[in-house]
């Protein structure tokens, strides 16, 4: 199996459960470059499939949670290079398949070819990039599909059909579809038109498809529930990790509410 | 094929208008690298663009508010004192006497009739030194649009005329105090209120840089700058310049002064950028001079970044010209060789504003004094040689900087 089937494989785990899958995101390198890969561990714990955010200069698509992370893991160093040298070290792997989402130019600063390379190394499944749109895609796209890494796409309730058919159709790992239009982190109320965008999102992939931005509880995951294979937890999980409380247990927590 | 014939093809394509391409892309630079909630509110700029802006309905709009809302055509000004003291004749572009007193006004009142066509029910707008949001703030006020603009809480302290203006104007104006808090978190800021509501907001971006298809709109808008200082100068001299220079930044007055000039081979065109403090990363916004190709706020151009990929703080007295990126048409007029960029630094700019000021009586805008600065040096490579230096805004707006600087003592 590669990467990006293990990711799919993961979700369809939890799934068979009867389980919405939990992607979970945390910032490498918040709230303390030295605890992360004790955080990712704890992470990894209570999800099924964990994000490593690379800190950006210019979180363009991030509400103010992910903005500060990313500035305090920039201010301690944090960079691409090293976040996979963690990565590459880390023994054992967790259990849970690892994506990175980054931000398009600290992958083109670090190159397509020696990134793909790296990250498999690394135990790396794939990628989540918020500023390649589908038609900017090359060359990250063939340089992942080349050590069949994952590059995970995104739709939005404001994306048009035949796009959507197209953007499902070439997602690997699973569609991330975003709740609503605006950046993450705030709190998103699911009404109907929410569940009937994911209804539709779903009826056309081929792999599975996990919500994001703005889902921050158990109420909005029972909501969700039906209508998506997993949901992605970011800025709450952040908070979770800076208040220093334990990521597992409240991760378990959002998952118990859910029986 | 060598690399010398493919940018003289790239320059007959630029020449023939199939720059950007479909794809918005200049050579290898441009395109579109935003979140996917965006690309929908781009194609329809993009149809709006391709629908209005070359309608003669639209021209005549724009013409009409342009020559009696705006006060266009701006003047060329002989600056004869000054052509004394470097040695070459110099005319000036005067930008500076546009309405609120810059060329941003060019692109923000044809932007602000292009989103009341799209039916947009509010603007927002970011701003640097400030001129971007007084002319988008302005625009609106005349076409009844809501108007928010975003600025840097470092440009709102040093541009602080500018940000009453804004103010009394209408606009709601957001200090940004993420970031660098200038001119790059304002745009990061206004992409995310735009990100929030892609269809019945507008973004007026004020630089030609950005997603397609802002970069073209803005250079269309702006060209007006450069087609009436070509028929100024050959009516008044008879023939075209030796040289053009404007200053750059993300590269609007810039753009807008070239372009008309870019088919004429024997015209010298020169870009000068801010220098700052020195050669050192972070300490200017050189970007052409000292950057390296890479994406922010959504073009592929060249960007003053770390090796890691981190964007730059930049540095530079004028907050204008203080952004770590540069319009992709810039970076690839460099590349194929049809422009040359220099840099001046800090003090070659407050030199040049006090030396207008003294010569000729007017007050430039700290970025228009690096073009200024630049036909200084231009003037001693060619004595007697005729240039055109386009004055892109006044000085009124840097009192606050000028006060602590040339004036400093002067209490």
């Amino acid at each position: 199996m590669n990467a990006h089937e293990s990711i799919t494989a993961a979700i369809r785990a939890a799934n068979a459960r009867g389980e919405p899958a939990l992607v979970a995101y945390l910032t490498a390198g918040f709230p303390s470059r030295e605890r992360f890969l004790e955080d990712l561990r704890q992470v990894a714990e209570g999800a099924d499939v964990v994000e490593i955010g690379v800190p950006f200069s210019d979180p363009m698509a991030d509400g103010v949670t992910i903005q500060r992370s990313s500035r305090v893991a920039l201010s301690q160093g944090v960079s691409l290079g090293w976040i996979l040298g963690e990565l590459e070290r880390m023994t054992p792997r967790p259990r849970a398949p690892l994506l990175l989402m980054s931000y398009l130019n600290p992958l083109l600063a670090f190159g397509a070819d020696r990134l793909a390379e790296t990250a498999r190394r690394a135990g790396v499944g794939g990628f989540i990039v918020p500023d390649l749109p589908f038609d900017e895609g090359e060359p990250m796209r063939a340089a992942f599909a080349a050590r069949g890494l994952a590059l995970v796409r995104m739709v939005t309730p404001v994306t048009q059909p035949e796009r959507l058919r197209r953007i499902c159709a070439d997602s690997q790992g699973f569609v991330y579809a975003v709740t609503m239009t605006g950046t993450t982190g705030k709190h998103v109320a699911v009404p109907q038109e929410v569940t009937q965008y994911l209804d539709a999102v779903r009826a056309l992939s081929p792999v599975p498809v996990c919500a994001g931005f703005g889902i921050r509880g158990r109420e909005q995951l029972e909501r969700l529930r039906g209508h998506v294979d997993g949901v992605v937890i970011g800025s709450a999980l952040v908070e979770t990790l800076e208040r220093g409380a334990d990521p597992a247990a409240w991760l378990r927590g959002l998952r118990n509410a859910e029986r | 094929m060598s690399s010398s014939t493919e940018h003289a093809d790239a320059l007959a394509e630029l020449i023939a208008g199939r720059i950007p391409d479909a794809r918005g892309r200049f050579g290898p630079f441009g395109g579109r690298y935003v979140p996917e909630t965006l690309i929908p509110a781009l194609d329809r700029l993009e149809e709006g663009v391709r629908e209005h802006l070359r309608a003669p309905s639209f021209q005549q709009e724009l013409a009409a508010e342009l020559s009696s809302w705006v006060g266009r055509p701006t003047a060329l000004t002989f600056a004869g004192r000054l052509s004394g003291r470097w040695g070459a004749k110099i005319w000036l572009k005067r930008e500076d006497l546009a309405h609120t007193g810059a060329h941003k006004i060019n692109n923000a009142l044809g932007q602000a009739l292009l989103a009341r066509r799209l039916g947009a029910r509010r603007i927002v707008a970011e701003t640097g030194a400030g001129q971007h949001g007084v002319a988008s703030a302005a625009a609106c006020a005349r076409l009844g649009l809501p108007c928010t603009v975003y600025m840097g809480a470092v440009d709102m302290e040093r541009q602080a005329p500018n940000v009453g203006r804004m103010r009394l104007l209408g606009a709601t104006v957001v200090p940004v105090t993420g970031g660098d808090a200038t001119l790059r978190a304002a745009i990061d800021e206004a992409l995310r209120d735009w990100v929030s509501d892609p269809l019945e907001t507008y973004y007026l971006l004020g630089s030609a840089v950005g997603p397609h298809p802002y970069p073209y709109l803005v250079r269309e808008l702006q060209a007006v700058i450069g087609r009436e200082a070509r028929a100024q100068i050959r009516e008044k001299t008879g023939a075209l310049p030796e040289a053009v220079i404007a200053c750059v930044g993300g590269g609007s007055n810039s753009i807008g002064m070239f372009h008309a000039f870019v088919p004429d081979r024997d015209v010298e065109i020169i870009g000068v950028e801010a220098g700052g403090k020195g050669p050192a990363l972070g300490d200017n916004a050189a970007t052409i001079s000292h950057g390296r190709p890479g994406v922010l706020h959504g073009t592929y151009s060249l960007l003053l970044q770390d090796a890691d990929g981190q964007v730059q703080e930049t540095q530079s007295v004028s907050a204008g010209l203080d952004y770590s990126g540069v319009g992709p048409e810039h970076a690839f007029l460099a590349h194929i060789g049809r422009v040359r960029y220099e840099s001046a630094g800090d003090q070659e700019a407050l030199d040049a504003v006090r030396t207008l000021c003294e010569t000729e009586g007017i007050l430039p805008a700290l970025e228009s004094a690096h073009a200024l600065a630049g036909a200084k040096r231009w003037a001693e490579r060619h004595p007697g040689g005729t240039v055109v230096v386009c004055l892109s805004g006044r000085g009124d707006k840097d009192m606050p900087t000028l006060q602590r600087t040339l004036l400093k003592g002067d209490q």
